[in-house]
């Protein structure tokens, strides 16, 4: 920062530096490094492309996979009729506009999420977009990474960048130690729990503090990934030498230009004494593990805890809402989230499938039974290889779990994975919302370990009485 | 892009918070390749029974509000997935004007691609239009975004604000992609800034 200049936090840096154009023209161009593609939110952007006849001006700045639809189990043979338009579609838009595409057999096809990181695009400094609420995940890099509709899709595509507000610039520092069988998705559902479904509404949050420097970039990807179900524009950390190292080698990763890129990426964190708009601490030495008992992210408690009791809430909206979420989730003000039953587990989605979630929630389940039907889905065809030179999957299977090919699976319920009516699951995904696993679905929210051990019991169960 | 000026129209109550795109268009319509024909499947799964059957307490089934263009809504409306499709179903039951305290980011930013204009009041405002459209001889709303107002009786006008370029693209039905194709020129300077600058990411 030369003297001249009032500090600046990461986000105002970034947005800075991709500023096309003018600062006061009334509708700001904000240029995109990096736009990632899926078979559900691309096809009707290609189609408009096609219709005025428009090219992608960088396609390659542009990856697309297949991972919403793809079916984890006989993938060579898609049954779904309308799935199988939808990916075939996406390979036949990226080879007519010369897009680099991973196949559905490719052992680097994987959501898309995962992947990015995975593959070494994902670097410190650059905007990122897909047409995708949880591209948030790649904010833990020190990237500006955001979901777009289908329209910006098209506009990215046409024009490789964005009509922009810039967002407001929100801080949440973490204080303290984490505890014993409390993870980075404990610390996100109580995030969205203390500030709300709205909580970041219009702001970019950036997490800090000393648990964030600790945690892993895995675990950072969890905090940021659910960063849009606090209704935040994005999720920022800050790069450091935990982030460099994940970087390094990976196929895509800077190669000749490494020492120059790290240098620039030294500079990112935000300034000292820069302004942000809002700005919360939370204290998580005695945080619990967290589980969602309603149907907005936010309805979020300590497994210690029990179902609240609408009648407490003053807020007329909110209580009409809580009396909803109970209904549709069958439970009774008061019930101790422990005595919940449990009819699935889904381990999986872009917020746990990596291969540290898998590697905790094996050792919860090693030379256990479950009690439920369960399915573990690798983030992608590498973390599912990876898992299974360490042995992983052996343990699953032993186990009771089914061990499934790559994909979002029953986060969305998009693909044969999906939630029966009335069914309960406990699930490492980001959305509790209504019939989002499956028509009638009933979801709880809770890390990779706190789900591994509900399988293990039949019921939801504080992971820690197992360890 | 379809133009909006003004509207006039009767406006359904639905008040419910969290709204989230999930429950506006569920994922299961979403393996479609066309922006088109989504409206029957708006809120599928609370407007629908098992048969198939319209639910009779569901808002947008009751007679005075099938026809409704505008919906007034809950806090955080449209949070969650960024699927568009939420805003086309919206737009092709024939809702053209949500008016609510709170809208989630990337919903609000799709409703102006497709010519739907999200309104933002504080949650007083929007409290007392609940009130009064849920009178069938004062369920009409008149909407003029040229200068910003709502008109919910004779005499009394609600007055709105928005972004000017938003509302220039919403008056003049203008495409986006054609506006920043026209600043090519400053992109491609932008983007030989960068080859020097961040040689890393030339690809």
């Amino acid at each position: 920062m030369s003297q001249n200049q009032s500090p600046k936090t990461l986000f105002d840096k970034i947005w800075n530096n991709h500023l096309v154009g003018n600062k006061d023209d009334d509708n700001q161009l904000l240029y995109i490094d990096l736009h990632l593609v899926h078979e559900v939110t691309s096809p009707q952007a290609f189609e408009g492309l096609r219709l005025l006849k428009r090219k992608v001006r960088q396609p390659q700045k542009t990856l697309a996979v297949p991972d919403h639809n793809v079916p984890t189990l006989n993938r060579d043979n898609i049954e779904d009729e309308l799935s199988k338009i939808q990916l075939e579609m996406l390979e036949k838009n990226t080879k007519d506009f010369g897009i680099e595409f991973f196949p559905i057999n490719d052992v680097r096809q994987g959501i898309v999420h995962i992947i990015g990181p995975e593959q070494g695009l994902t670097q410190p400094g650059m905007t990122i977009v897909c047409g995708d609420s949880h591209t948030s995940t790649h904010g833990a890099f020190g990237a500006l990474a955001f979901g777009i509709g289908t329209s910006e899709v098209e506009h990215v595509l046409a024009t490789q960048t964005l009509i922009q507000n810039p967002a407001k610039n929100m801080r949440i520092n973490l204080e303290g130690n984490m505890p014993f069988g409390v993870t980075a998705k404990d610390l996100i559902l109580g995030i969205i729990g203390k500030i709300g479904a709205a909580g970041g509404t219009g702001h970019v949050i950036e997490y800090s503090g000393a648990v964030i420097q600790n945690l892993s970039m895995e675990g950072r990807m969890t905090i940021c990934n659910m960063s849009i179900e606090a209704g935040a524009r994005a999720g920022l950390i800050a790069p450091d030498e935990i982030t460099f190292n994940y970087i390094k080698n990976r196929p895509r990763a800077p190669k000749k230009n490494w020492d120059k890129a790290i240098n620039f990426w030294k500079d990112l964190p935000s300034d000292k004494g820069a302004k942000y708009d809002k700005e919360k601490i939370l204290k998580v030495d005695k945080l619990d593990p967290q589980v969602t008992w309603g149907t907005s992210p936010q309805d979020v408690v300590s497994i210690k805890g029990k179902v609240p009791d609408p009648n407490t809430e003053s807020d007329i909206n909110r209580k009409n809402g809580m009396e909803k979420s109970l209904e549709y989730m069958d439970l009774k003000p008061g019930t101790k989230l422990e005595d919940i039953k449990i009819d699935q587990v889904f381990i999986g989605s872009c917020t746990n499938s990596r291969i540290e979630d898998l590697r905790a929630a094996a050792k919860i389940v090693k030379g256990k039974s479950v009690k439920t039907k369960a399915m573990v889905v690798p983030g992608s065809g590498l973390v599912k290889q990876q898992a299974e030179k360490e042995g992983l999957d052996k343990i699953f299977k032993d186990a009771g779990f089914e061990w499934r090919d790559s994909g979002c699976s029953m986060c969305l319920a998009m693909n044969a994975d999906k939630l029966k009516p009335g069914e309960r699951c406990a699930s490492t995904s980001n959305r509790n919302f209504e019939g989002r696993q499956g028509k009638g679905g009933r979801s709880h929210l809770m890390s990779p370990i706190m789900a591994a051990a509900a399988a293990v019991a039949g019921h939801l169960i504080d992971v820690r009485e197992l360890i | 892009m379809e133009k909006f000026t003004k509207l006039s129209g009767v406006a359904a109550p639905f008040t419910r918070i969290n709204v989230d795109t999930d429950l506006i268009i569920p994922a299961e319509h979403l393996k479609t390749i066309s922006r088109l024909g989504l409206g029957k499947h708006l809120f599928s799964y609370i407007r629908y029974n098992e048969d198939g059957s319209p639910k009779k307490e569901f808002i947008l089934n009751q007679d005075r509000y099938k026809k409704s263009t505008i919906l007034v809504t809950g806090k955080n409306f449209g949070c969650g997935s960024s699927r568009e499709h939420a805003v086309w179903a919206l737009s092709d039951f024939g809702i053209k004007c949500l008016i609510g305290s709170e809208f989630a980011d990337i919903f609000y930013n799709n409703c102006f691609k497709n010519g739907i204009l999200p309104i933002i009041l504080d949650q007083s405002y929007i409290d007392k239009i609940v009130k009064k459209i849920s009178f069938e001889k004062t369920s009409i709303l008149n909407v003029n975004l040229e200068k910003q107002i709502i008109t919910i009786a004779y005499d009394e006008f609600l007055k709105f604000k928005i972004d000017p370029y938003r509302k220039k693209c919403l008056l003049e039905g203008a495409d986006d992609i054609t506006l920043t194709l026209n600043k090519d020129s400053l992109i491609s300077k932008f983007e030989s800034n960068l080859k020097k600058k961040f040689p890393w990411l030339d690809r």
